[in-house]
């Protein structure tokens, strides 16, 4: 008897309690590491118009959500419905930034299913998503007027966890906004 | 009372299969021969109350049976008869009382074919198998049970999921699990060779010809699949990588793996273990599969059955059968580690190249499934790895895996010279790299990367099977074109399957165009040389939707070419909305027409695509399920022929590679 003869045993139990321990564990915690950090710099051309090309300062000056979303990703087409609402009843002003994508792939999906967004970076290279830490899509990110990173959310936004962890960050940031912007007048 | 009639016959049906997985192991045990025979009937009969069972299940669609919850969840007096007999495995509990009904019968299908050997052996065999059938026999009457009543009924159940009404569903899922579950038989044989002493059974060629059958209905399930997904879903799309395309894929590529190293282990009875291991893990992975699809833990377009509780009753399954089997394997493999001695230049080399490649494909494809799951699991949550991911590691694996392919068909068993193979090699790699060259700059006008190596390793596969084919036919020249040459024929026809399917994946993921355009009574536009004019919207009440249907007239060079119809259609019960693509079809590509929101009074936003060689992708599969089943009849001739002569077999097989 062998003890390699073992090891498919071993790595399936390995890999069984992974499984088991992941579905077991009730982790909350929030993986934000950029949180309170400005957005990294980048250089991306916008999806709609190839010579339009966006910086990081085109994320400053306002209150807004950056979503990460791609067309192949199934995922992301049940967020939307949410972020069609938050761009239309809410009044967010909500960024996309399209994830190793196909350029025609992606305006093809937001000509079918409506268009949320602002603008959106076209970042087929994932090369700005690499500086975020993107993790996979759907990704969301609240960045403030300064383009100063407050809230990270992995995965999937709903309306419930959009008022938990969103909706009074924002209404703080729009308070202190308008007193700056009052004590400026 | 007909129900309680069906859900009874499920009982009987548990009783024996419980029978079956416990007298004969008690034969077995006192060596009684009398009782180790009852395997045979009880499988007969396992196989024969569940197949009641489930006409019973289809009786009661057809009669619109609303007091039982599963059809009137799931079915409609509007629906038409065939829809509601599709229905039957629409759902949850009655794909799984479908899923058990294969398996049972695929058991009664070993029982019967071979009565007649080794009692022992196939004994062991069946009650694996009965074992199985008791399980999830089990699992169905407890969690999942189609027969339950709602009382008071419903006067109209709620249809069936419009998605699934269609032709295409009524095989795919049927091909899908016959194909799963076979590899059940294949996971038997593994398991009763690892608890029989003798290792003189030739248990990998008995096991050969169920495999290969699994493998037919599996690569048939996969191709329905994606050309239900195709047609059906508008999308024009043809694979997605999503969970469940991808839970599919999985056992067939272990199952492809396996199909090869039971060949190499007859002859040579050498790869057992890696035998033995891929008929354990494509079973896994098919119980994996029916997981992923039952349990909705993946957002999938097939999410149609969700209920994440009977997920992880199916896992705790999946969990026992994996460790009692890989227990056996540990304690009881190096039973049949021989010394076979095979050089680096060799079949068996090769072989075990191919099967590790695809194993490699295998464990990426798991770990971009279940990445997302984890994910979700430590509550991170939704994410998706989609489709770069997967071509991104896909893509070239495969390439690497289609060159091992060309090889393995060519070179000799035990060892050859550099010399030899390159000899032999020589001629199909300088033409395939000629004409690939060739080909892709005829289609591209330059030289596109991964289409010009589709086109080698394409034109490759086929030149080197058909060569292997010619060695073999002039090696054995005094017989006629006897099994051995039909047994290579049908590796050609497989081999030039999967080179046809190449080239259609190719061709379609890079020379595909298409257009959206705002179009109504009137307009008309041009698209790859040909053109396009609506000439009115017309409206349609079928059976149990109302569709709106644009009349879209396609010429070339100002001749007629087909009127094309795509429909918008409206299902009144679920209120839901479907689009249905209007396709016409030639040998060189498809137009594929969608019809998607109305924009205004008269306008919809349409859209036009053309999917070159699309068909080739399907042609292709077709190849393979023919070569596959060719392969099994040989399977099944030879054993008429060659019941006498046994071992005949092994010698005759070497020399004609010499």
């Amino acid at each position: 008897m062998k003890i390699t003869r073992f090891l498919p045993l071993v790595f399936v139990l390995l890999a069984g309690s992974i499984i088991v321990l992941a579905m077991r564990a009730e982790s909350t915690a929030v993986i934000s590491p950029l949180q309170g950090q400005s957005i990294p710099e980048f250089s991306l051309a916008s999806l709609e118009n190839e010579q339009l090309t966006m910086t990081e300062t085109s994320l400053t000056g306002e209150v807004q959500l950056l979503n990460v979303w791609a067309s192949w990703c199934g995922v992301c087409k049940s967020e939307h419905p949410l972020l069609m609402d938050l761009a239309q009843q809410d009044k967010v002003r909500v960024i996309g930034l399209n994830y190793r994508d196909d350029r025609l792939a992606a305006l093809k999906e937001l000509q079918q299913s409506g268009n949320p967004y602002q603008a959106v970076i076209f970042d087929p290279k994932g090369s700005l998503a690499i500086d975020l830490g993107v993790y996979g899509t759907p990704e969301s990110y609240l960045i403030d007027q300064h383009g100063v990173i407050r809230h990270r959310y992995v995965g999937a936004l709903t309306r419930q966890i959009w008022e938990r962890e969103f909706a009074p960050i924002l209404k703080q940031l729009s308070v202190s906004g308008s007193l700056r912007e009052s004590s400026d007048g | 009372m007909i129900p309680e009639v069906g859900h009874y016959a499920l009982i009987l049906g548990f009783a024996f299969a419980l029978l079956g997985g416990t007298v004969p192991v008690v034969g077995l045990i006192k060596k009684d021969s009398y009782l180790t025979r009852y395997a045979w009937p009880l499988s007969y009969g396992a196989f024969l109350f569940i197949a009641i069972a489930i006409a019973l299940l289809a009786y009661s669609f057809a009669t619109d049976d609303f007091s039982v919850a599963y059809i009137a969840h799931h079915s409609n007096t509007q629906l038409p008869l065939f829809f509601k007999i599709a229905a039957v495995w629409g759902g949850h509990e009655g794909s799984f009382l479908f899923w058990l009904f294969s398996l049972s019968g695929w058991a009664a299908a070993v029982a019967y074919c071979y009565r007649k050997r080794d009692e022992q052996f196939i004994a062991r065999v069946l009650v694996t198998l009965a074992i199985l059938t008791a399980v999830f026999s089990l699992f169905l009457l407890m969690v999942s049970n189609p027969f339950l009543r709602m009382l008071p009924a419903p006067l109209e159940g709620r249809d069936l999921n419009p998605m699934l009404q269609d032709v295409g569903l009524i095989f795919h899922p049927p091909m899908l699990y016959l194909g799963y579950v076979g590899f059940a038989v294949s996971f038997a044989f593994a398991i009763a060779a690892l608890t029989t002493k003798s290792t003189t059974i030739p248990w990998a060629r008995w096991s050969r010809p169920w495999t290969g059958a699994s493998w037919v209905l599996l690569t048939g399930g996969i191709a329905l699949g994606s050309w239900w997904a195709y047609y059906e879903l508008g999308w024009g799309g043809w694979w997605f990588w999503d969970p469940v395309e991808n839970a599919s894929l999985m056992p067939w590529l272990t199952g492809t793996a396996l199909m090869h190293s039971l060949i190499i282990t007859e002859h040579r009875k050498a790869l057992t273990s890696w035998t033995l291991l891929l008929a354990i893990f494509t079973f896994s992975l098919s119980l994996l599969g029916t997981f992923i699809v039952r349990s909705g833990v993946l957002t999938s377009v097939h999410a149609f059955a969700v209920d994440p509780t009977r997920g992880v009753s199916l896992l705790a399954i999946l969990g026992v059968l994996l460790i009692v089997s890989l227990v056996l394997f540990a304690l009881n493999a190096d039973r049949f580690t021989r010394p076979v001695k095979f050089g680096f230049l060799s079949k068996e080399a090769t072989f075990l190249a191919g099967n590790s490649l695809l194993a490699v494909a295998t464990l990426t494809i798991l770990l971009g499934t279940f990445y997302p799951m984890v994910f979700q699991a430590l509550d991170l949550g939704n994410i998706s790895v989609g489709a770069p991911y997967f071509n991104t590691l896909f893509v070239p694996l495969s390439f690497l895996f289609f060159i091992f392919m060309g090889f393995g068909v060519l070179i000799r068993w035990h060892r050859v010279s550099t010399d030899d193979l390159i000899t032999r090699a020589l001629a199909p790699m300088s033409v395939s790299i000629v004409l690939g060259v060739a080909f892709s700059v005829w289609f591209e006008r330059g030289i596109n990367l991964i289409v010009c190596l589709s086109f080698i390793t394409a034109i490759w596969i086929s030149l080197t099977a058909i060569q292997a084919f010619y060695f073999r036919r002039t090696a054995s020249r005094d017989r006629k074109l006897g099994l051995a040459s039909l047994r290579s024929l049908a590796m050609v026809i497989a081999h030039c399957g999967v080179a046809v399917t190449i080239i259609g994946a190719a061709l379609v993921s890079h020379y595909s165009v298409e257009t959206s355009n705002k179009m109504g009574p009137g307009d008309a536009l041009n698209l790859s040389g040909y053109q396009f004019s609506y000439r009115e919207t017309e409206l349609i009440i079928g059976p149990n939707y109302t569709a709106e249907q644009a009349n879209i007239e396609v010429s070339k060079d100002g001749k007629f070419e087909a009127m094309i119809l795509p429909q918008r259609r409206h299902y009144t019960v679920r209120t839901m909305n479907m689009s249905e693509p209007g396709i016409k079809w030639y040998w060189k590509g498809d137009i594929y027409i969608t019809l998607a929101e109305k924009l205004n009074r008269t306008d919809y936003a349409v859209r036009i695509q053309y999917k070159p060689y699309v068909r080739w992708l399907w042609i292709g599969s077709i190849m393979m399920m023919l070569g596959g089943a060719l392969a099994v009849f040989a399977r099944f001739k030879l054993k008429a022929t060659q019941l006498s002569e046994k071992e005949a077999l092994v010698p005759a097989t070497i020399v004609m590679w010499k």
